[in-house]
């Protein structure tokens, strides 16, 4: 195994991206993500990729779009107010099936809000990141090995299924070091023979476009889509479980708070609490099944989060509210202590 | 114990940060399980800033540290700050030439270390940090002169390796200082 180095979570991620092969990088700084943009303007001249700081998120979103119609691996990343601005361009690029990878390393909302970590862009990445019917893969990191590892993945599967990949991260996952092995296999893009790059005379032009005005034209493409999504449902979901197997309350965390849920779920079993965890990594394709399962065995699933209860909602769905639900949170930039989550574990426990 | 947290606190610009790569590196070249992590934000211009470092034989689970089984104080209002949520039976070092008063609790052990008069005084005045942490590396391990270089070097980039050697010699001041 290649020697493992301390690198932020933010730099985990411009440094995957490199290894995954993407050489064009469009941005505008912004807390706490503005280490990717600073990684890719130091590495890209350096290996003939393009770095370009946009005069704004919404250019940076739409140079995405350019590159990635013609087939090359492209990424933007942002903080949450940047990526409202990016919205119109998710959509776009949703609307002519494009490949892209956006980060998201969250900040407090709404509005400016404040720069500390945060969940609560979990229905805009998972429900309404623009207009019309469309969905992102939505990956949550909870390591800075997370961080490069899902990247990687994220170009493919955006590759796989020419749909943008989004990287759900927040302020803690992207301003801590932890030792990081970059030693991992890259898949080559696939072949893209509906990318713009050039007839050479020997083929029709390739179109990449989002708007069709014939409804019958425009409702075959989304249930096009959809049968896709279907398939990515099948096929993507990740998660992992903690502890789950003598579980009878368990934890629904992802990205920073499942960390926070680790420690707790240690104390808790210490004093002989049996609790576990299941931990989404694909929020969209969120994890149906496993909470389903546990839904038949535990009494309570507590779900931890930096939002006012966001994925609380898709535990509700996925459990079909057979068992309670409760929230334990903190928002606004704050984070749940060990403390809280434990308390809130023995409140269940009575 | 299995886990140690630390909390390293100053004012902005006095290598808080660095102090913490440095305890960072030291775990990672001992194959153990680290964390770090910054305070960011408005603080760090001008105001304190702070780190958290965990160092652990198991995977770290939370990266946050609230309270410390040692905390390094590089000023006054970090010391003020912090002492209460330090362990009992904990460690409290702190450069004893900003820091106008005494530790007031009785159930930690504490190092103060004139660091910055120190540092002063042998002709580095930017490296007060490093001599506190000289002392944390004597006091909580052995100070290794040739574990300590491999670590600097882990810490600062080639392109500075010409500060390895003053940085050691600061690290073994601080280390030497009873």
């Amino acid at each position: 195994m290649a020697e493992k180095i301390l690198m932020k979570g933010n730099e985990a991620i411009a440094e995957a991206a490199i290894l995954a092969g993407c050489r064009h990088y469009f941005g505008y700084p912004i807390t706490p993500q503005t280490e990717v943009a600073a990684y890719m303007a130091k590495k890209m001249p350096k290996i003939g990729g393009t770095f370009l700081q946009a005069e704004s998120e919404i250019a940076a979103i739409n140079m995405v779009y350019g590159v990635a119609s013609t087939g090359k691996r492209v990424m933007t990343s942002s903080s949450s107010p940047g990526i409202s601005l990016k919205g119109e361009g998710l959509s776009y690029l949703a609307g002519a099936d494009l490949p892209a990878l956006v980060v998201n390393v969250q900040r407090g909302g709404p509005g400016l809000g404040g720069i500390q970590p945060s969940q609560s862009d979990y229905f805009q990445a998972t429900r309404g990141a623009g207009h019309g019917d469309f969905h992102m893969i939505v990956l949550a990191p909870s390591s800075v090995q997370e961080m490069a590892e899902l990247t990687v993945k994220g170009f493919e599967l955006a590759d796989t299924y020419r749909m943008t990949t989004m990287i759900l991260a927040d302020g803690t996952m992207g301003q801590m070091m932890e030792p990081v092995s970059l030693d991992f296999a890259v898949k080559e893009a696939p072949e893209k023979p509906w990318a713009t790059t050039g007839t050479k005379m020997e083929r029709e032009h390739n179109i990449v476009n989002s708007l069709f005005l014939a409804p019958e034209a425009l409702e075959k493409f989304n249930f096009a889509r959809y049968d896709r999504y279907r398939v990515i449902e099948e096929n993507e979901t990740m998660y992992e479980e903690y502890m789950m197997d003598d579980a009878e309350i368990c934890i629904a965390a992802f990205g920073i708070a499942a960390r926070v849920a680790k420690n707790a779920i240690n104390e808790a079993r210490k004093e002989g609490i049996k609790v576990g965890m299941i931990r989404p990594i694909t929020l969209w394709p969120f994890p149906k099944a496993p909470f389903a399962k546990a839904a038949e065995k535990v009494k309570s699933i507590i779900s931890v989060e930096l939002s006012m209860g966001q994925m609380i909602e898709d535990v509700r769905l996925a459990t079909e509210c057979k068992v309670p639900v409760t929230l334990c949170n903190r928002v606004g930039g704050m984070i749940p202590s060990p403390e809280q989550v434990l308390e809130a574990i023995r409140n269940a426990q009575k | 114990m299995s886990a140690k947290q630390y909390l390293l606190s100053g004012f902005g610009g006095q290598g808080i940060l660095f102090t913490g790569k440095m305890l960072a590196y030291k775990g990672l070249i001992e194959d153990k399980q680290v964390s770090w992590l910054p305070s960011y934000g408005p603080e760090m211009r001008g105001g304190t800033a702070s780190c958290s470092v965990i160092i652990s034989d198991e995977p770290v689970g939370s990266p946050i540290v609230s309270k410390p089984d040692i905390l390094v104080a590089m000023n006054l209002p970090s010391l003020d700050k912090f002492e209460d949520s330090v362990v009992p039976g904990g460690m409290i070092f702190y450069d004893s030439s900003l820091v106008e008063r005494e530790v007031k609790r009785t159930d930690v052990k504490v190092y103060p270390v004139p660091a910055t008069k120190l540092a002063g005084e042998n002709g580095f005045p930017t490296l007060a940090n490093m001599i506190l942490m000289g002392k944390i590396f004597k006091t909580l391990d052995e100070f290794d002169e040739e574990q300590v270089k491999k670590t600097l070097t882990k810490v600062i980039s080639a392109k500075r390796a010409d500060m390895i050697d003053v940085n050691l010699k600061a690290m073994s001041l601080g280390a030497q200082f009873e």
